[in-house]
């Protein structure tokens, strides 16, 4: 199983201070798959990204990514190996412009950002294909904009538009359609749709009719454990779930 | 409709001068004509000033743009930069002494031993932020400073270094007038060094760590790695000011490694502008030439005076003078062409 999985947990666990977040998960991410992470609040989404991508380090447990052991690297060098992520809470630089982030991003993998005895026009190799990644995530007419300046939806496509500069095996996105209109949910759906051909997406979401309409696996957690895993018809028709996320909505309330 | 622009913040104004260097936004001919300008005021400045205190205003103004380099570019603030500046002075001094170089080459032997100190500094501050990072590079400055204190065989301890020469292949250079004009070259290159840096495809990386570290490891940036090589380069730079310094007084004083030292620094880059690289050089133009004259008067709390101004500079002016008028500058411009 392992063997096939392009980026896989063993047994990982994660815990803060007497409270285990994240406990004994094991997961398979199969190629060209989109694998989403579903839960109540609380359930270890988040921290298991942030265990994926090195922002946080195990405290048990084992990652692979292509049979490769990336277990306790830092964030920046997971993401060397191909894994980008965007984040829940929209992270960007807020001075920089759209098109500024995007070369920032398509620069990374080279030697350039090294380079302080030399022009920063040098960046300008990068700026076509900028103008392309922003032209598909819909922001062409607004490249030269400060991020600060951006509305929310045109910030989470900022994000995706750098995640998918790093031209990654593997796309983290941690709640893509959060605290989205409608309009710029379906515009976000699309736009995963097309950018998942030939790659591999991880995406934790709360919202069950993307989920329907994108995820080929869903794996539900709670409590930081895996609760359920499957195709998401069989996934949401399941007691377990149900009982979880009733649970979790009496508890809120 | 969504609207694709956050009404709160307009896409067109100018944006905020902490960003990447705003006059670099401003029009060509307006930026050729500044740097005209500050180029003639530089070579007038013995003429208007006192030698001595245009010396130290040129040190100064290098001091002020290595520590920009990391608090405006880079996020960092360091308050143990007189480590830096110091150490350069001692060696500096003591090539100048015992090895009869020409001051040029004994001031970069200060520098480059500034840059080597920056480098086990860097290793342990760069993986703490905010207040941790000036704690740390404050703690590692007052260590240097007590060795320079207790090892008297090199230092001659509370007496300092007496008779540092100004060498320069036999010329006669004890005059402060013409020494200003000797170290300008060296000066202007080590600015055009700092501007550079914050240019380069390096630059913008550091503008990406300052703004949201966590966001540049996502994007690959060994961001621990560029903030110790930015540390030792502005070690560098801190340290070519702090050995001109040190030949410019033919002296060398263990108040070149006191705490207060790193705090002046910090004074004049916040009185200049954060993240100006210029306004530091006109901030040290302020804060020396304004010292100066305090202490000419007989006034005694120099610190009060400096001191009380920073306090309204952080109060009222937060971007500074230069960042202050550059805003204002540009938003004239950009209400012009409307």
């Amino acid at each position: 199983m392992a063997g096939q999985a392009l980026l896989s947990a063993r047994g990982l666990t994660r815990d803060f201070r007497g409270f285990r977040a994240v406990d004994g998960v094991d997961l398979d991410v199969a190629p060209d798959s989109v694998h989403a992470l579903v839960g109540p609040n609380g359930a270890g989404k988040t921290t298991l990204f942030n265990l994926l991508t090195g922002f946080l380090p195990p405290s048990g447990g084992r990652i692979e990514l292509d049979g490769r052991d990336i277990t306790g690297l830092a964030p920046e060098q997971v993401a060397r190996l191909g894994v980008a992520r965007s984040f829940q809470i929209t992270s960007l630089f807020p001075q920089l412009s759209a098109r500024e982030h995007v070369e920032l991003a398509l620069q990374s993998p080279s030697g350039l950002g090294w380079r302080f005895w030399r022009s920063a026009k040098l960046m300008r190799r990068y700026t076509d294909r900028a103008a392309e990644l922003l032209d598909m995530v819909g922001l062409a007419d607004l490249a030269e904009a400060p991020a600060e300046a951006l509305a929310y939806g045109r910030k989470r496509a900022l994000e995706l538009a750098i995640a998918l500069a790093l031209d990654p095996k593997v796309l983290l996105l941690d709640e893509p359609t959060a605290g989205m209109g409608l309009e710029d949910v379906d515009r976000t759906v699309d736009l995963i749709g097309r950018v998942r051909q030939g790659r591999t997406v991880v995406m934790v979401e709360h919202n069950m009719s993307v989920v329907g309409r994108l995820a080929d696996t869903v794996t539900v957690l709670q409590a930081g454990k895996v609760l359920v895993e499957g195709p998401y018809e069989q996934v949401r028709a399941d007691e377990r779930v149900i009982t979880a996320y009733l649970g979790a909505a009496d508890a809120a309330h | 409709m969504t609207s694709t622009v956050d009404t709160k913040a307009d896409a067109s104004r100018p944006a905020v001068p902490s960003g990447l260097v705003t006059v670099a936004r401003a029009p060509g001919w307006i930026r050729y004509a500044l740097l005209a300008v500050a180029l003639l005021v530089a070579l007038w400045l013995p003429n208007g000033l006192y030698p001595a205190v245009a010396v130290d205003i040129l040190c100064w103004a290098l001091f002020a743009v290595a520590v920009d380099l990391l608090l405006g570019f880079t996020g960092l603030m360091s308050f143990g930069h007189a480590a830096f500046w110091g150490a350069s002075a001692y060696v500096t001094g003591l090539v100048a002494i015992h090895a009869g170089l020409p001051f040029p080459a004994a001031v970069l032997a200060g520098a480059l031993a500034a840059a080597v100190l920056a480098v086990p500094i860097g290793y342990l501050a760069v993986k703490r932020t905010g207040i941790y990072f000036a704690m740390v590079t404050l703690a590692f400055a007052q260590m240097v400073y007590y060795v320079a204190n207790e090892w008297r065989s090199v230092t001659q301890g509370e007496n300092g270094l007496q008779g540092v020469p100004r060498e320069l292949f036999g010329l006669d250079l004890s005059d402060d007038y013409y020494f200003y004009y000797a170290i300008l070259p060296i000066v202007l290159l080590g600015l055009a060094g700092a501007w550079r840096i914050v240019h380069s495809p390096f630059g913008r990386v550091l503008v990406g760590i300052r703004d949201n570290p966590a966001r540049a490891r996502a994007l690959g940036y060994p961001v621990h790695r560029y903030k110790l090589t930015v540390l030792v380069l502005s070690g560098f730079i801190a340290g070519l000011g702090g050995g001109l310094f040190a030949v410019g007084h033919r002296f060398v004083s263990l108040e070149v490694l006191h705490w207060t030292t790193s705090g002046k620094a910090v004074i004049v880059v916040v009185l200049g502008g954060i993240g100006t690289l210029w306004g530091g050089v006109l901030g040290a133009a302020i804060v020396v030439r304004l010292e100066d004259w305090l202490s000419f008067s007989g006034f005694e709390a120099i610190g009060l005076v400096t001191g009380g101004i920073f306090v309204l500079v952080v109060l009222l002016f937060r971007r500074g003078i230069w960042g202050t008028a550059s805003a204002l500058a540009l938003r004239w411009w950009a209400s012009r062409r409307r």
